[in-house]
């Protein structure tokens, strides 16, 4: 026991020793007129991103109004999401009410605020648990290879040989609508996506020299998977998680237009075009509303996937 | 190459075997049965016994699957729970019109998306490549039902230009040959049936396209971006080819594989935009069968639509990857 201690100590003191002596090569590098950029710190790096990239600073700061927006829905606005007041149906655009009103006279903007609630709530939370059981599935598959990789790959493939949107529609409808379940739904047809990105990192990680280093040094598989696989596979996933939530907004949306997820009274964005859909002829403001928050969520979200990805994969920077 | 053909033929009937089987279990792994649906009158517990012996409801699960698969082998579809319709004469009905929106979609989106992927890489002005990544980036963020209300708001509430939905103006005198309308109207060289055919085709495949365009463009733009550095092409101006050449025959031909991956990948959820697209447009086709078997647990209806849609999936991706070999020389000796 002791002895394995040690060796893992020596094994990060080995890492630690390696990541020095890059670093020197790294000045030495910039003595012979190497990129200046190896040396700059993070912090600054970001600094000079946020400057550079005002496009992704656009959507980042969209996002970030809509998460306060459905955070702090009661405080901002005096009306009700739910409660109906006849006599104001219908309403134009105006002052009083900056998106007008629906058929039973509830303030667009309200619901909109109120509906982000749902949105986030869902796509995040789809994210994310895509995010674990697929990340799980693509690193098993891709440290302990052999007969589990291909059975979990297959697996993965028969869900990738079928449209995401139809297989998430398929899902909700066999369980029930509702928001939990349109939840699941999204994030299963998002897992295999997952999986194969995290076996990809994975493939290439284990063949890295710290990766052997450590294993001839006794290290685990959890200590290996713990200390040197998923540290390093962060980017990537962060890049994609974002790209994904683009994705998963469009998904939850389209799931509560058909009427399969969020349910009346809650409000939703999707809920509410479907809702609007047939107030096109006399108050077309009622859909479009709540379709341009959709879009924005998604447009902001791609902008800063793309920005972070910019920033995150080395591969791509200073194109 | 055959091997490899072979390899993907064999994948095939594993793949729809998959989905069937996922299928059947989701519908049936959830309570909630046909006849809840069906009895939309109070039926005796005699009579719902005899609709499931009928339906073979009342046999056990592994019973059910086994001859839900005999059947599907044997290519027998049965008939539809809810309206007693056998399943094949409604797909006949469904398919074609599906089909037909969701290969203009992806004409649309194959011009559209190229073309403004190849303008917005080999333009020298800022803000014409600017509108263009613009233009790709709103694409793929607009969710197609909204993009489809939208148009409709446009073009046929506030312009008039176009009709609202549906496949056929009222009263159209048709009668169907190949159930494809505009193959139809082409075939019988009725000219007025194929103007009101693409006028009410125009705006959903507009919606579908508009958006997966954005994809394309955003592809097809990093592609040539990558491919116009390359040496063979500054060989190809060196050597004194016009411009136009260059980016065609040289550049083009090279950035266009990513994009023939993609848009093997995009049918699928072109497939799927349309479904979810018909119910705007009240259009005829797999997205409202699909909807209501869905709600109503018609097993066989889902069943067959779900599985035809798989299958029309795994072959774009086929069709993809066999084309891949033809555009690409480099793969052909492999």
């Amino acid at each position: 026991m002791e002895t394995t201690e040690s060796l893992r100590s020596l094994s990060t003191e080995g890492k630690d020793m390696a990541r020095t002596v890059s670093r020197d090569s790294e000045v030495n590098q910039f003595e012979d007129g190497a990129p200046v950029e190896l040396r700059i710190p993070w912090s600054r790096r970001f600094v000079r991103f946020v400057r550079k990239n005002d496009v992704t600073m656009i959507g980042a700061t969209f996002l970030f109004l809509v998460v306060f927006g459905a955070i702090f829905a009661g405080q901002l606005t005096p009306y009700s999401p739910t409660a109906l007041t006849l006599h104001d149906r219908l309403l134009s655009p105006s002052l009083a009410h900056p998106f007008g009103t629906d058929e039973f006279g509830r303030d667009l903007f309200t619901r909109i605020l109120f509906g982000a609630r749902s949105v986030l709530f869902s796509s995040i939370s789809s994210v994310l648990i895509a995010l674990v059981v697929g990340g799980g599935i693509g690193t098993a598959g891709g440290f302990w290879g052999g007969k589990l990789d291909v059975v979990l790959m297959r697996v993965m493939d028969v869900m990738l040989s079928f449209p995401a949107i139809l297989l998430a529609i398929l899902i909700v409808a066999s369980l029930g609508a509702g928001l939990v379940n349109s939840i699941f739904a999204i994030a299963f047809s998002m897992i295999p996506v997952f999986a194969r990105l995290v076996r990809s990192v994975v493939l290439v990680l284990v063949r890295q020299d710290y990766v052997m280093a450590s294993t001839s040094l006794g290290g685990g598989s959890r200590w290996i998977i713990l200390k040197h696989i998923f540290p390093n596979m962060i980017p990537p996933i962060i890049v994609q998680a974002t790209a994904m939530l683009a994705i998963a907004i469009s998904y939850a949306s389209a799931l509560n237009f058909i009427g399969l997820g969020v349910q009346p009274p809650t409000p939703d964005w999707g809920q509410m075009i479907s809702d609007g859909e047939r107030l096109i002829f006399d108050a077309p403001f009622v859909p479009f509303f709540p379709g341009l928050a959709i879009t924005l969520t998604v447009l902001s979200a791609n902008l800063v996937g793309d920005g972070l990805r910019d920033l995150l994969d080395p591969m791509l920077r200073n194109r | 190459m055959i091997k490899y053909l072979v390899s993907r033929l064999l994948w095939l009937p594993v793949v729809l075997w998959a989905v069937a089987s996922l299928t059947f279990l989701a519908l049936r792994l959830v309570p909630g049965t046909p006849i809840d649906f069906v009895a939309s009158q109070n039926l005796t517990t005699a009579q719902i016994a005899l609709y499931k012996a009928e339906w073979g409801l009342n046999q056990p699960l592994w019973l059910q699957y086994l001859s839900f698969l005999s059947d599907l082998v044997r290519g027998h579809l049965g008939n539809s729970m809810s309206s007693a319709v056998p399943v094949k004469t409604l797909l006949i009905d469904r398919i074609p019109p599906t089909m037909e929106l969701a290969i203009s979609a992806m004409i649309i989106s194959t011009i559209v998306g190229l073309g403004a992927g190849i303008i917005s890489s080999t333009t020298n002005s800022k803000l014409v490549d600017y509108s263009a990544r613009i233009f790709s980036i709103l694409g793929l963020s607009v969710p197609w039902f909204w993009m489809a209300i939208v148009l409709i708001i446009i073009f046929a509430v506030k312009l008039g230009w176009l009709p609202v939905g549906g496949q056929l103006d009222p009263g159209t005198d048709y009668k169907t040959i190949t159930h494809f309308m505009l193959l139809d109207a082409i075939l019988t060289g009725n000219w007025s049936l194929l103007g009101i055919t693409l006028r009410h085709l125009a705006l959903p495949a507009l919606a579908i396209g508009l958006t997966s365009a954005g994809f394309v463009a955003r592809l097809t733009r990093s592609a040539m971006l990558e491919v116009l550095r390359a040496d063979y092409v500054r060989t190809a101006r060196a050597k004194g080819l016009i411009e136009r050449k260059v980016v065609i025959n040289h550049a083009l031909r090279n950035a266009i594989l990513p994009v023939l991956t993609l848009q093997g990948l995009q049918f699928g959820s072109l497939l799927g935009g349309a479904v979810i697209t018909e119910l705007v447009f009240s259009w005829p086709g797999m997205g409202r069968l699909l909807l209501d078997g869905v709600t109503q647990r018609d097993y066989p209806v889902v069943q067959a639509a779900v599985i035809f849609i798989a299958f029309i999936y795994v072959l774009a991706n086929l069709f993809v990857d066999l084309l891949y070999h033809l555009v690409d020389p480099r793969l052909r000796a492999g």
